[in-house]
């Protein structure tokens, strides 16, 4: 019964648009532009502050009170702009081996963040010191092949989720690299590695069939590319192997890429592959333009890297 | 019957509509920026950190010891000055009281090229940078293996083309990454013979695939922390004065 109501309410509104479509579609045919902006990091490794100036390497460098006053300049001039992590928030200056995560959770929470991913680092504490500092997130963790269902994260972390901005459906999957080997058992205990190819073409059927977004992004924590390894799963591998993602996001193996790398998928469509180093020093910014003028979408999509 | 019509030829004419309404990608631009010091500090951030920093900063900022230069870890192909600094003071900081208790020699170290997390930076060294080479609460264990098992220790070497930290071992390959010679000690490996590697609990568990550590006689977990024997180290050494030398080399 309640379902018929629906149709019937649906049906009505959709008469009114289609009503007040009529007197104006002769003439207005209001071509606009839709801007979608991504800003990312990964393996941020617990750099709450910025590098001192005696640092051989990064002298100034990164800062989370600093990283802040960039979003939010960033989001004053775009508000339809989403901000992701790849993971390994964790590790890498005493302020984890102190206070375990808190202050990590807390600034991201207060930064906005809106997902983040798992990287290898955050078991550091355990599954249960990461489970401990989820009260301090109120942002979403997205891992799709980490199976947690035999584990306290389990109902905690989400494969996927369909974010929405001015109308654009944002679909975000999550990959993590394999633990065994990687990080001690006794860490992440009954988490299960799911293969990441598997994973991505079931999350994809999903997010592009099912969930109908717009625009697909996968945060990946399995690494850029292994040179030594070059078979090894990573995410130039995943995005050649795959189809229908617009853009990975990839941490783990800490690279520096002059600019965002354009990779082709399995149907020759082009994948955009961004990774931003690490602790922090740099803000990945990806801008998706949509466009209802038809002379504009004929074109294809350009890119500019 | 009429209305039920009328509705169908909305509904259709709706969804002609809407197509026309449909977004497509049509550019993207991507970039990275810098986060660097002409970016102002957002002080309601900077308040939220500040009782957690002063805090820390106590303990941090004892100065322990003093880096002529900088060691990074991807300074040197198949050893590094810092690598090397890391495995020795490993084996100086141990070898006391492993004697003391089980009456045998570490025969050499061995560690993890990914374990060492940051640069020694030129200056100071303090607690932080024990920190940051160290985040990790990794402890000290020493392993007894079979020769036959550093034998597989010096082929993974070998394989993993990676510079991971050594002492008492010395590995020579050509360029196809082939064992010319593996020592302990200078002398060859007798497979017979019992060696006491130092290494840290990571990679007794498997870490980084090191298996050969698995099939061993005995291990001996000294509960010593692999950050706390570097804060002892530097806290007698005035000057540390690590290099590059031939302890693990590829002829080409």
């Amino acid at each position: 019964m309640k379902r018929r109501d629906f149709i019937q309410q649906s049906v009505a509104a959709t008469t009114l648009v289609t009503l007040g479509g009529f007197g104006l579609q002769s003439f207005n045919a209001a071509p606009r532009t839709k801007q979608i902006t991504i800003l990312h990091t990964n393996d941020v490794h617990s750099h709450i502050d910025a590098f001192g100036p005696e640092d051989g390497r990064n002298a100034n460098l990164g800062g989370v009170a600093r990283r802040a006053s960039l979003v939010e300049r960033i989001r004053k001039e775009n508000p339809n702009t989403l901000l992701l992590d790849a993971g390994d928030i964790f590790q890498g200056t005493p302020y984890f081996n102190y206070y375990g995560g808190e202050l990590e959770f807390k600034l991201m929470s207060k930064l906005k963040y809106d997902a983040a991913t798992i990287g290898n680092h955050d078991f550091d504490n355990g599954i249960d010191g990461l489970y401990a500092q989820l009260p301090h997130a109120k942002f979403d963790f997205i891992s799709s092949n980490y199976d947690f269902k035999n584990t306290v994260l389990d109902t905690h972390v989400k494969p996927y989720k369909v974010y929405h901005k001015d109308g654009i459906k944002i679909g975000i999957f999550g990959l993590g690299i394999k633990l065994e080997g990687l990080v001690d058992k006794k860490m992440y205990k009954e988490t299960v590695h799911l293969d990441a190819i598997e994973t991505t073409q079931e999350m994809t059927r999903i997010l592009k069939t099912e969930e109908h977004c717009d625009l697909i992004i996968c945060l990946s924590h399995m690494g850029y590319y292994y040179k030594n390894s070059p078979n090894k799963i990573s995410d130039l591998n995943l995005a050649k192997s795959t189809k229908d993602i617009d853009l990975i996001i990839g941490g783990h193996t800490h690279t520096f890429l002059p600019k965002p790398t354009v990779a082709q998928n399995s149907e020759g469509k082009n994948v955009l592959v961004n990774q931003v180093g690490c602790f922090g020093i740099n803000l990945g910014r990806i801008d998706f333009y949509f466009d209802n003028d038809k002379n504009k979408t004929a074109n294809g999509t350009s890119i500019i890297v | 019957m009429k209305f039920k019509f009328l509705f169908l030829l909305l509904v259709l004419l709706c969804f002609s509509n809407c197509k026309e309404e449909k977004f497509t990608l049509t550019k993207i631009e991507g970039k990275q920026i810098p986060i660097t010091d002409s970016l102002e500090l957002d002080p309601t951030f900077d308040a939220v950190i500040k009782p957690y920093r002063d805090r820390l900063q106590e303990d941090m900022n004892l100065v322990l010891s003093y880096a002529p230069e900088t060691y990074s870890k991807a300074d040197g192909d198949f050893n590094t000055a810092i690598g090397n600094l890391m495995a020795d003071i490993v084996y100086e900081q141990s070898k006391d009281v492993f004697k003391s208790r089980t009456s045998n020699d570490i025969d050499g170290v061995l560690l993890n090229h990914g374990g060492i997390r940051s640069i020694i930076s030129k200056g100071n060294i303090t607690t932080k940078t024990a920190f940051e080479i160290m985040p990790f609460e990794n402890s000290i264990i020493v392993v007894a293996l079979k020769g036959k098992q550093i034998d597989s220790m010096m082929h993974y070497l070998a394989r993993a083309k990676r510079a991971h930290p050594i002492q008492g071992f010395k590995l020579s390959i050509d360029k196809d990454y082939n064992i010319v010679k593996a020592q302990v000690n200078g002398k060859a490996i007798d497979t017979a013979k019992t060696y006491y590697v130092a290494t840290n609990d990571y990679l007794v568990n498997g870490g980084d695939n090191m298996n050969f550590f698995a099939r061993n006689e005995g291990e001996y977990p000294l509960d010593y922390k692999i950050r706390n024997a570097l804060i002892d180290y530097f806290k007698k050494t005035d000057t540390i004065n690590p290099i590059i030398d031939d302890r693990f080399i590829q002829i080409k």
